[in-house]
């Protein structure tokens, strides 16, 4: 395998595995919980350094694990005092751990290469050097076994307790009543976080995790209203941010993850924007049709009451049709057009006629908007 | 004292002070992370000022940083109105996606101008030593100019702050006050970043504010209170990292800000927790002794002074909304009382105030 085809599946495998627990975290609304574990479990590999001088033994991912649940136990525990809100708990508790672990680096490990942009930023360029030996044999980099390990246990994991996930998340009274005890899930869930987090932000920095956590799953809640659909959406919209992302980066020889993060918010913007129905283009669009739908009625109704009575003539001519109706005469011009393109309208010389389509339209109209239809 | 270490601890002691006020109307909001998702967003402007001026002065970085802070939220903004997407997931994703950017133009900036970008990324984990007379004037401007916004729309912030929807039928332009409050947030961050840096900055937003809120309900007293707490640890830690070396300052002020803040929790007078307990375990006691009262009682009118009574009795002696099966429960641990299955609580020989 070629270095760079190694890098981009890696950063497809984690893309994957952080989709599906990230998935649960917007609908649960703890996004803001993988922004505060990823920052939180600095303190837990410095203290797994110092005790293994080795960045890359086990230990270190444990530790990290551990203050990225004692992170998630602190927060809760703030909450429960009922003296702080989620948010503030969380804003309190994260930059406390940082804290420790900047102070702890800072005082003790000043010679050692041991930075917090390294934990921060990540560098999925250096994945290809770190590779995974078995008796001599070149089994491929590291990285790609850690993430598709990680994949595999947080699929199957979401696969076994699917049904009482989706519960406890849509409605947490009924999951307790039924005996699913949605507070382990909970910690369960963050668990997997916690786990996945630390895993993957070795690979490819904090801020990437947390990209790849929420954006895919957030662009996918604008297109799927099932949660089959919104699971493998999100799984696509991760795996698939990740090609062009690396892609440009190495095109322009530019950071791989923060370019990963950049096309996680690019392709979001894309739905964002392009989604049918809900998409803001079509929002945009459906709203101008309605504008000009109600201008049509408008003229239709102004014309019928006006029709057979003595101003009928005046009422109904071109040149003060725009100044009743208050429309510049563009508008006006253009909703004419629609109207005779409809059959509903007839120019005749100056005067606008209303065709017998166009009347019945009006009168159907006018039954729509009398109080009648309204019961005393 | 040293003239260095007069201006860190002057700066850090502004921006506490900054920080800790303004970030008040962040914390009320129940929207702490802005700090951190603003703090985030900021470097994209930081580097595109840089390279767009050649220039690493303070003020021309903080523009810039600025600028991308309030796109952020803005954009931030609009998927809220926009989408069904929850406030968490669009800062999140904001913040993520913005940081990335920022270090991707990081990245380029490294091969376009070589060495002289170096230092850049110093702005990301806060340096306060970095800090010069020059920023502490910028400081204080932009803070006396967030301070006179504040007192200006003093009771306009407060209604969109608290009840909205009223500000709107007051007729109050409550998206530009809005607006408002984003760019006084956004001002208190990038006026932080530099001191103690983006992971660090939401504490410095949410610890003071947090803190205070335990000391007084009234807004105003919040507010003062909070700048008041931010302006202490921002000084004190700045002190205290000087006086040995590898001591880095941002750290340090949030550590005592977490400090501040939980120690607010636990003893603050009214909402402390600390009072909380002692005024629990006194009214257990009281209704310890009430009940006591109420056996010896139903004691005299039997002739062994042993006689159980069932819970109901006891209970009908007491009133229906007292949680009578609870203070027994807590009586029989202490061994001042017994349960004889089928027949109802007695009194033991034990005397009702040895604990």
């Amino acid at each position: 395998m070629s270095p760079a085809l190694e890098i981009l599946l890696v950063a497809m495998l984690t893309a994957a595995a952080c989709a599906l627990p990230g998935a649960f975290l917007v609908l649960r609304r703890l996004s803001l919980v993988s922004d505060a574990i990823s920052h939180a479990v600095l303190p837990g590999i410095v203290l797994g350094f110092f005790l293994t001088e080795n960045l890359q033994h086990p230990l270190l991912l444990v530790m990290a694990g551990a203050s990225g649940l004692l992170t998630v136990y602190l927060i809760e525990l703030l909450e429960k005092t009922g003296r702080l809100r989620e948010d503030t708990a969380i804003g309190l508790v994260f930059p406390a751990l940082f804290s420790v672990g900047v102070l702890l680096i800072a005082r003790f490990a000043g010679q050692v290469h041991l930075d917090t942009d390294a934990v921060l930023l990540g560098e999925l360029a250096f994945v290809p050097f770190d590779r995974l030996t078995w008796r001599g044999i070149d089994l491929g980099p590291r990285a790609l076994w850690t993430m598709a390990g990680l994949l595999l246990i947080n699929a199957l994991l979401i696969r076994l307790l699917y049904k009482e996930l989706v519960l406890a998340t849509f409605d947490a009274a009924t999951a307790a009543v039924l005996g699913f005890r949605p507070v382990l899930l909970h910690y369960l869930l963050m668990g997997v976080v916690a786990v996945t987090v630390v895993a993957a932000f070795h690979a490819v920095g904090a801020i990437l995790v947390i990209a790849l956590m929420i954006g895919p799953p957030a662009a996918t809640l604008l297109l799927a209203r099932r949660m089959p659909t919104y699971l493998a959406g999100s799984l696509l919209f991760g795996v698939l941010s990740a090609v062009p992302g690396y892609g440009i980066a190495r095109l322009l020889d530019v950071s791989i993850a923060g370019s990963m993060a950049t096309m996680v918010g690019t392709l979001f913007c894309l739905v964002w924007l392009l989604a049918p129905e809900t998409g803001l283009l079509a929002r945009w669009r459906r709203h101008r049709r309605q504008q000009r739908d109600f201008a049509l009625d408008l003229l239709l109704l102004h014309l019928l009451h006006h029709e057979h009575r003595p101003e009928a003539t005046a009422e109904r001519h071109r040149a003060t049709l725009p100044l009743h109706l208050n429309w510049t005469d563009e508008k006006f011009a253009r909703i004419l057009e629609e109207g005779q393109r409809r059959g509903w309208l007839r120019l005749e010389g100056r005067v606008v006629h209303l065709t017998e389509a166009g009347r019945r339209h009006a009168q159907k109209r006018m039954e729509t908007l009398t109080p009648a239809q309204y019961p005393a | 004292m040293d003239f260095t270490l007069r201006i860190v601890m002057t700066g850090a002691a502004l921006l506490g002070l900054i920080s800790g006020a303004l970030g008040t109307l962040a914390v009320l909001r129940r929207q702490g992370l802005i700090g951190d998702a603003v703090a985030h967003a900021a470097l994209p402007g930081i580097v595109l000022a840089f390279l767009l001026s050649g220039s690493k002065a303070p003020v021309v970085l903080q523009l810039g940083a600025a600028v991308s802070g309030t796109l952020a939220l803005l954009w931030v903004q609009a998927i809220l109105r926009t989408t069904r997407i929850r406030f968490d997931a669009a800062l999140g994703m904001a913040l993520a996606v913005f940081f990335g950017l920022g270090v991707v133009l990081l990245s380029a900036a490294q091969h376009m101008a070589g060495a002289a970008q170096a230092g850049l990324d110093r702005f990301l984990f806060g340096q306060a030593a970095t800090l010069l007379r020059e920023d502490l004037l910028v400081m204080a401007a932009a803070g006396l100019l967030a301070f006179v916004l504040v007192l200006a729309f003093w009771k306009e912030i407060q209604l969109v702050l608290f009840d909205e929807a009223y500000a709107a039928t007051l007729g109050l332009p409550v998206r530009r006050l809005q607006t408002l409050l984003i760019v006084l947030l956004v001002m208190a961050i990038v006026i932080g970043l530099q001191t103690v840096g983006v992971v660090l900055m939401s504490a410095v937003i949410v610890a003071p504010a947090a803190a205070a809120r335990q000391w007084s309900s009234r807004y105003g007293r919040v507010l003062l209170l909070a700048g008041l707490f931010g302006l202490l640890s921002g000084a004190l830690g700045a002190w205290i990292s000087s006086l040995a070396p590898r001591l880095p300052t941002g750290p340090l002020i949030v550590l005592l800000l977490t400090a501040l803040a939980l120690l607010s929790v636990l003893v603050a007078p009214a909402r402390g927790l600390l009072w909380q307990y002692i005024r629990r375990r006194r009214a257990r006691e009281t209704a310890r002794q009430a009940l006591m009262a109420v056996l010896q009682e139903l004691a005299r009118h039997h002739p062994d002074a042993e006689h159980p009574h069932p819970t109901a009795t006891i209970q009908a002696a007491l009133g229906t909304d007292v949680p009578v099966e609870a203070i027994l429960r807590d009586l029989e641990r202490r061994g001042q009382v017994r349960y004889m299955p089928d027949q109802g609580w007695q009194l033991t020989e034990r005397p009702p105030h040895t604990p």
